[in-house]
């Protein structure tokens, strides 16, 4: 009897010491979920292609095709400690088995923290040719523009109520000149500061307002630029200002 | 002393059972050339037919047998012929009552890397497998029926055996001839282009070689790469549905008729640029003859409809509007994707 008894507490000793980290505080997973709106209404794989929205100057537009990488997505303590998610996050929304995230080291301790990511990659990580998987979706940005990845895809047509036009809103890395080639990364650093206090497994929403990218603080002038906006230095810097307040954080559940 | 013997009997019973009943085809991995593994996810290999030796060696003879129609005149290859890239080079092709169909030949080559699993230009098969289904019934392509065929094969005097080597069993199906016929289809993989030896730095390419690419990747220039694939992309299509402003009105829906979306109207597959060559004519009902007239369509000729991909982007000027120099150049390095040695591959003739 003793045995068992003995037994039995050593398997909860052992349990515990799997929920709880050195300091006392529980360890829990961390996911993500992206979810997509246009000034509150929700844009996802069923109403993308049909749903015409107004941006911030006015003009009419519809979405043929929305995709975006973030990476570096990181959970920041109030002591300032980080935990950096591996991998980065391509998203599709066509397709809505890709707007959750979650990776093989998401867990942390329990605590209060707020989320950073990177939009695109940083100078370190967008390297030309190196991700398969992205490679693959045909993702890349051209090397006479400084190679590496898109950071944004969004296709579609403006002045739909009128005399619709074709814009391609892509974002990457920004071109300064030509003869010779100068090129300026171009990804942004975001950081959502509301406070999460996470005491269990989590599942926090990051919502992206996907007409953000035409608001603040530029408003976006479709009539002027339109598209090609890959080789224009100054629409892919006033796209890396956007994107600021394109996400904030969601619902979080635990 | 009696019970230790007795269970060795059983255990070498049990292993010569199990080796006897348990015959498995000799598994053959796809042979991933290096540009598609240095730069590719792998290809899709459905769990339910894995690539083996027999599976192959059976598809390769399927394809190539006019059993398969109804009067034993055509098989798979009369309108997917190896010394053209698996294509015919018909506008549209004819089935065996001589009937034009209304669909351009699509080549076959690095099916195994067609990420969204849709095939045909229309995206009405959802696997490779499930396309090697439809022309055999097809009154304007074989022209037979699934019944017939599967007892013209059960009498054969070989397939049995072929289908017990390849599925282990003697009894034939449509599901495990279609099985067979995209297993050899797999096979068919195309990456040894002047372009592919120049990625690997085994070649170089000529200045207009290299001036059409940096056309074909620039946004305010062809930017043939959203939909075609790119360097890094040695796939040279994204396999996905585009309307590429060939018309203002359709009399093809394509996508918008297997989706029933009016938003898919007019959207067809992009095609691989791979071994253009030898594919003529182009698109999907084959209304243009040469590389040439493909080129002008996107620099003069695009058509405004409803469901225009915006990519089309000039689409108000009628096209990119390329130079008569940009066009030659464009051309040369498109040419660069050419592979004969896919066309003379022995493992791919009949």
């Amino acid at each position: 009897m003793k045995k068992i008894l003995l037994l039995c507490l050593t398997i909860i000793t052992f349990s515990c010491d799997n929920d709880t980290n050195g300091n006392g505080l529980r360890n829990i997973t961390v996911d993500f979920k992206f979810t997509h709106t246009w000034d509150g209404m929700v844009i996802n794989d069923s109403n993308l292609t049909t749903t015409t929205v107004t941006n911030d100057n006015g003009e009419t537009m519809t979405m043929a095709r929305l995709r975006y990488l973030i990476s570096r997505i990181e959970l920041i303590n109030a002591n300032g400690n980080s935990y950096t998610f591996n991998g980065y996050k391509f998203t599709d929304l066509s397709d809505i088995t890709t707007y959750d995230f979650s990776t093989n080291n998401t867990i942390i301790p329990s605590g209060t923290y707020t989320i950073k990511f990177i939009w695109g990659f940083n100078e370190e990580d967008n390297i030309d040719g190196a991700y398969p998987d992205l490679n693959s979706a045909s993702w890349n940005w051209p090397e006479m523009l400084g190679g590496g990845y898109h950071f944004l895809q969004l296709d579609g047509m403006y002045n739909v109520d009128s005399s619709p036009s074709p814009y391609n809103f892509h974002n990457g890395t920004a071109r300064v000149s030509t003869n010779p080639n100068v090129f300026e990364q171009n990804f942004a650093v975001i950081e959502l500061s509301e406070e999460i206090v996470l005491s269990g497994n989590a599942s926090i929403e990051i919502v992206m307002n996907i007409a953000e990218f035409f608001k603040n603080p530029n408003t976006w002038d479709l009539n002027v630029l339109d598209t090609p906006l890959m080789p224009n230095y100054n629409a892919q810097k006033m796209m890396q200002q956007n994107v600021q307040t394109v996400f904030s954080l969601g619902a979080v559940s635990q | 002393m009696k019970k230790g013997l007795y269970i060795i009997l059983l255990v070498i019973f049990a292993s010569c059972t199990s080796e006897e009943q348990g015959y498995e085809p000799t598994e053959l991995p796809l042979e991933i050339p290096e540009v598609f593994s240095t730069y590719l996810i792998p290809p899709v290999i459905p769990t339910d037919n894995p690539q083996t030796v027999e599976g192959v060696a059976l598809g390769k003879k399927l394809f190539f047998d006019r059993i398969l129609s109804a009067d034993g005149t055509q098989s798979c290859a009369t309108c997917h012929a190896p010394q053209k890239a698996f294509a015919d080079n018909l506008t549209t092709s004819i089935g065996i009552d001589g009937i034009s169909g209304t669909r351009n030949s699509m080549p076959l080559f690095n099916l195994a890397w067609n990420y969204g699993d849709r095939f045909n230009w229309d995206g009405s098969a959802l696997s490779l497998e499930q396309q090697a289904e439809e022309p055999v019934e097809n009154p304007i392509e074989l022209h037979s029926n699934w019944d017939e065929v599967i007892t013209r094969l059960q009498n054969h005097p070989e397939y049995p055996q072929l289908f017990q080597s390849a599925f282990n069993t003697t009894t034939i199906t449509k599901e495990l001839t279609t099985k067979a016929i995209a297993q050899f289809e797999r096979t068919l993989i195309s990456a040894n282009s002047k372009f592919d030896r120049y990625t690997l730095g085994q070649t170089s390419l000529t200045p207009q070689e290299l001036n059409g690419l940096d056309i074909f990747l620039r946004e305010d220039k062809g930017d043939c790469f959203h939909c075609h694939g790119n360097p890094n992309n040695p796939l040279w299509t994204n396999n996905d549905f585009h309307n590429n402003g060939l018309d203002v009105t359709f009399t093809d829906l394509g996508l918008g008729t297997i989706t029933g979306d009016p938003n898919d109207n007019g959207k067809f597959r992009s095609p691989s640029l791979r071994n253009l060559a030898y594919t003529a004519p182009y698109m999907h009902d084959g209304r243009f003859a040469t590389l040439d007239e493909v080129i002008n369509h996107y620099s003069e000729g695009l058509q405004n409809s409803p469901t225009i991909d915006p990519l089309m982007k000039q689409i108000a000027q009628g096209g990119v509007q390329l130079t008569t120099q940009e066009k030659a150049d464009l051309k040369a390095f498109l040419l660069t994707l050419s592979d004969p040695s896919f066309l003379n591959n022995p493992d791919f003739q009949n």
